[in-house]
């Protein structure tokens, strides 16, 4: 029987010809990557808990800052210190303050056909070259890290036959929230969210790395998309050498095939408190909804090609005095890359707080939190209830020409309402 | 013995359980009194040890946060009874060594303040003058949770 991309991956890191679906094998991770949020953690259990603590394999690990940096208090200080000490002691690879965990993933490790732990929710990121990334708890992370090894289920696999471009003004973050509005927040929960056909092999990286993001918010355990060409161009442009080029199987079996026409697609607004709680900007923008707060970031739509589009819809104009306008660059390649550009110059004459590369307001603790019954447009990843702040404030998630313009207009709107 | 139902809704998310200004605190035990406090400030003040959380679709979704288990776990939370679980939610759960179970008819049976008897051995929970039976979990994964979690049965390896 045949495989998808996903089962043949995990065949592969198990060291067996063929898995299939609810089999529970123990596989080999090719590498791992843990973040401020929860290392401290996973520091203490290495330290306080384990009768023989010991590293299977340090160079498969990847220590990350960059979801409170630099730190916003003494406590945060504290747990920073923990893992930076851990690293040293270990010879573990550190980064601190150069960008959003995923994003320096994508730039320097991740390759295609690669089995990839994650101590975050949003790893399934790395399927936008062609690997397996899922995001696992500090105990998981510590197994792997102590064992080189780790228990998987192997997951169903929904199939996502894409066709055609999409317009021009409508973007791979519109897709992907358009997809989750369809299948739902619960939609994809323990399955692998396959992407395929012309219309995926027409997105770049960038566009891929939107779209397997979010796959987490429909509850997938991975989102990989066929890789081809491109993926293996990236993968040269950044020194590495794309071995395991994946592709299902004709005769693999997937739990459900959907089909999309990019053409069709419209720009979304995502209302509170839900991902899957999709609307069309066209019937949102006629509510007039008051912002207090745009953010334009985030592993899901922080990259050169979202600055680039907000910075087209800004040029010339300037924040409305009621929104706070802030931006984070996914990393600080990005980041330079946009001043070459000029991008960061034509945000800031608009009016935007330009911000170091980290999680920034999507993930509500450090930056740019929101307070009682404020509102937040944003490009972030998921706006659940207190996402960004106080629990009676509100989020809603849209594109980042979108956000831009909201930005400008001071409500909810799209570039072509200024 | 019977312990107290705390009742809550579909796409109870990680934020909620545990929002994510707390989760770099120094340990759960000080994390443990925020749990759920958009929900329910009160809540960590008034649960008591062996009480249990029944829920409906998708508890856990959203964030990979393990101390959104633990806290519950250090609250001494005695399971999650839901209809559903988000993914990472689930396994986390396993792996630290706190009972998830799925029972997709105890949710409309039950409402808030109910007691509930739980076998975890039988599978079974009884409320509402009915016993429920729990979906099995694979036994791969029953033998990480029996072992007291992932970190338990790594010691035992050796």
């Amino acid at each position: 029987m045949g495989m998808t991309i996903g089962e043949k991956i995990i065949a592969r890191a198990a060291g067996v010809s063929e898995v299939k679906p609810n089999d529970i094998h123990t596989v080999k991770l090719d590498r791992m990557m843990s973040n401020d949020g929860t290392t401290h953690l996973t520091v203490d259990m290495y330290k306080n808990k384990l009768k023989h603590p010991r590293i299977a394999d340090k160079d498969k690990i990847v220590f990350i800052m960059d979801h409170n940096v630099p730190a916003e208090n003494p406590k945060t200080a504290e747990a920073h210190k923990k893992m930076r000490n851990f690293a040293r002691e270990n010879g573990i690879k550190l980064y601190e303050g150069q960008g959003v965990c995923h994003q320096i993933m994508m730039e320097d490790y991740v390759c295609p056909g690669e089995l990839i732990f994650g101590a975050d929710s949003h790893t399934t990121s790395y399927g936008a070259l062609g690997a397996f990334g899922t995001g696992v708890g500090c105990t998981d992370f510590l197994y792997g890290m102590v064992t080189g090894s780790s228990w998987v289920m192997v997951p169903e696999t929904l199939r996502f036959n894409l066709h055609g471009k999409l317009r021009e003004g409508v973007y791979a973050r519109d897709l992907i929230l358009t997809i989750i509005g369809d299948i739902g927040a619960n939609g994809a929960t323990y399955k692998i969210m396959e992407f395929a056909g012309d219309g995926a092999h027409n997105l770049s990286i960038d566009e891929r790395m939107v779209l397997c993001n979010l796959t987490v918010e429909a509850g997938a355990k991975a989102g990989i998309v066929e890789p081809d060409e491109k993926v293996a161009d990236y993968c040269r442009q950044h020194g590495r050498e794309a071995v395991h080029m994946f592709k299902s199987d004709p005769d693999a079996r997937f739990a459900a095939v959907y089909e999309y026409d990019l053409s069709q697609i419209e720009p979304v607004v995502v209302r509170p408190d839900f991902v899957d709680n999709f609307a069309l900007l066209r019937d949102v923008r006629e509510e007039k909804i008051p912002v207090d707060e745009v953010f334009i970031g985030s592993c899901n739509n922080g990259r050169l090609p979202d600055l680039r589009a907000a910075a087209q819809v800004v040029k010339g104009r300037k924040t409305a005095p009621s929104v706070r306008f802030l931006v984070a660059p996914a990393s600080n390649q990005v980041y330079i890359d946009a001043l070459k550009e000029g991008i960061i110059t034509t945000l800031m004459e608009a009016g935007a707080m330009i911000m170091n590369s980290n999680c920034s307001v999507c993930w509500g603790s450090c930056q740019g939190v929101i307070g009682e019954n404020e509102v937040l447009i944003s490009t972030g990843t998921r706006n659940f209830k207190g996402r960004a702040g106080h629990p009676s404030s509100k989020v809603y998630l849209a594109s980042a020409a979108t956000c831009a313009a909201s930005a400008i207009a001071g409500t909810i709107c799209g570039p072509e309402d200024l | 013995m019977s312990n107290q139902i705390w009742k809550f809704h579909n796409d109870v998310d990680t934020d909620q359980i545990i929002a994510s200004q707390y989760l770099l605190l120094p340990d759960v035990e000080e994390m443990k009194q925020y749990t759920f406090e958009s929900l329910d400030p009160d809540f960590a003040k008034n649960v008591h040890e062996g009480d249990i959380i029944v829920a409906g679709e998708n508890f856990g979704c959203g964030s990979s946060r393990e101390q959104a288990p633990s806290v519950l776990k250090a609250l001494g939370v005695k399971a999650v009874i839901a209809r559903s679980f988000a993914r990472i939610f689930y396994r986390n759960s396993i792996n630290i060594g706190f009972p998830v179970i799925v029972c997709k008819d105890l949710y409309d049976a039950v409402k808030d303040g109910d007691m509930a008897d739980l076998d975890l051995s039988a599978g079974t929970v009884t409320a509402a003058g009915k016993t429920f039976t729990c979906t099995k979990l694979p036994e791969y994964m029953q033998n990480i949770l029996s072992q007291g979690g992932l970190i338990a049965s790594l010691n035992k390896e050796g």
